[in-house]
């Protein structure tokens, strides 16, 4: 699931993981929420984070305040 | 310009019962880690080339075993010596003109790392193409089957989600599966290890019995 594109923008499925991480939640949390298999959220987390979207908080992810920005955009 | 990058040497190709080699892949579903795949089952398979006859019939029949896969989870992850465009225009093509939605990610192993760590790539079929190879790989990440099938032959579903069944089985039973077994046959008791042992099995009720090697029973 490529998430973030070249111009900045993300996609919607990068919107609906970054609204789902309002609240920290871990990987598994995530998937059963979003009806994700696992390589899928790991994947996008990985881009996300290297695009500083999301943080860790101990073993759970956030959506970064940029994050929240991006999640609300039109 | 490189798609994937192989954080492993390959020093042997990959054995039933050792770790599965790691990489991390460009796939037409984003880059990938084979250590995404954590606590799944994944069937990671090689296909000649995008756009010919046999390979679309094949990619056809893996996603329509797709969702029977989940539900034991299992993923599935296809690879060919194509660019991720060639994947997206065919991929396409396949749900455009035959229907059928692929599901899965399939990587674009343009430079062979990926073929080269698994040993997918036959030099006396091709040195350009790689074969249509299975490996099975478990929740811990380590190879529990292989399937090496010719460019000239597509591979069987039926006999790929038996075999995992099978491993699933065996796993959870601490049992072996005969020949032919399907899920609901009886299933191979282990083997005593002792001459004591031995004596207790061929004295043991409710089992189907040949004899003190060779015993069967059902699963509760």
């Amino acid at each position: 699931m490529a998430c973030v594109n070249p111009d900045g923008t993300i996609s919607p499925s990068a919107k609906a993981l970054l609204k789902a991480l309002e609240t920290p939640l871990g990987v598994e949390e995530i998937a059963a929420r979003l009806g994700s298999p696992l390589f899928k959220i790991r994947s996008s987390l990985r881009e996300m984070l290297e695009a500083g979207l999301v943080v860790v908080q101990g073993d759970k992810y956030i959506a970064s305040e940029e994050g929240k920005k991006k999640a609300t955009a039109a | 310009m490189d798609n994937t990058t192989a954080t492993q040497t390959p020093t042997s190709l990959p054995r039933i019962g050792s770790p599965a080699p790691q990489f991390e892949a460009v796939t037409t579903q984003g880059t990938i880690k084979l250590e995404d795949f954590k606590g799944s089952w994944l069937i990671l398979f090689s296909h000649p080339a995008d756009f010919t006859p046999v390979c679309t019939t094949e990619f056809m029949a893996f996603a329509q075993i797709h969702p029977k896969l989940r539900e034991m989870n299992v993923e599935l992850m296809g690879l060919s010596i194509d660019s991720v465009y060639s994947h997206i225009a065919w991929v396409r093509n396949i749900e455009e003109k035959l229907g059928q939605k692929i599901t899965f990610p399939v990587i674009a192993d343009l430079n062979k790392e990926v073929a080269t760590l698994y040993g997918m790539l036959m030099p006396g079929e091709s040195t350009t193409e790689t074969s249509r190879c299975v490996f099975i790989i478990d929740d811990k990440q380590i190879i529990r089957a292989m399937i090496y099938y010719p460019l000239s032959t597509g591979r069987n579903m039926d006999e790929i989600v038996r075999l995992i069944q099978a491993l699933q089985t065996a796993d959870k039973h601490g049992v072996a599966c005969p020949a032919n077994w399907r899920p609901g046959d009886k299933v191979i008791i282990p083997t005593p290890k002792t001459q004591e042992m031995a004596e207790e099995r061929m004295k043991e009720k409710g089992i189907e019995r040949v004899d003190w090697y060779l015993s069967k029973k059902d699963l509760k």
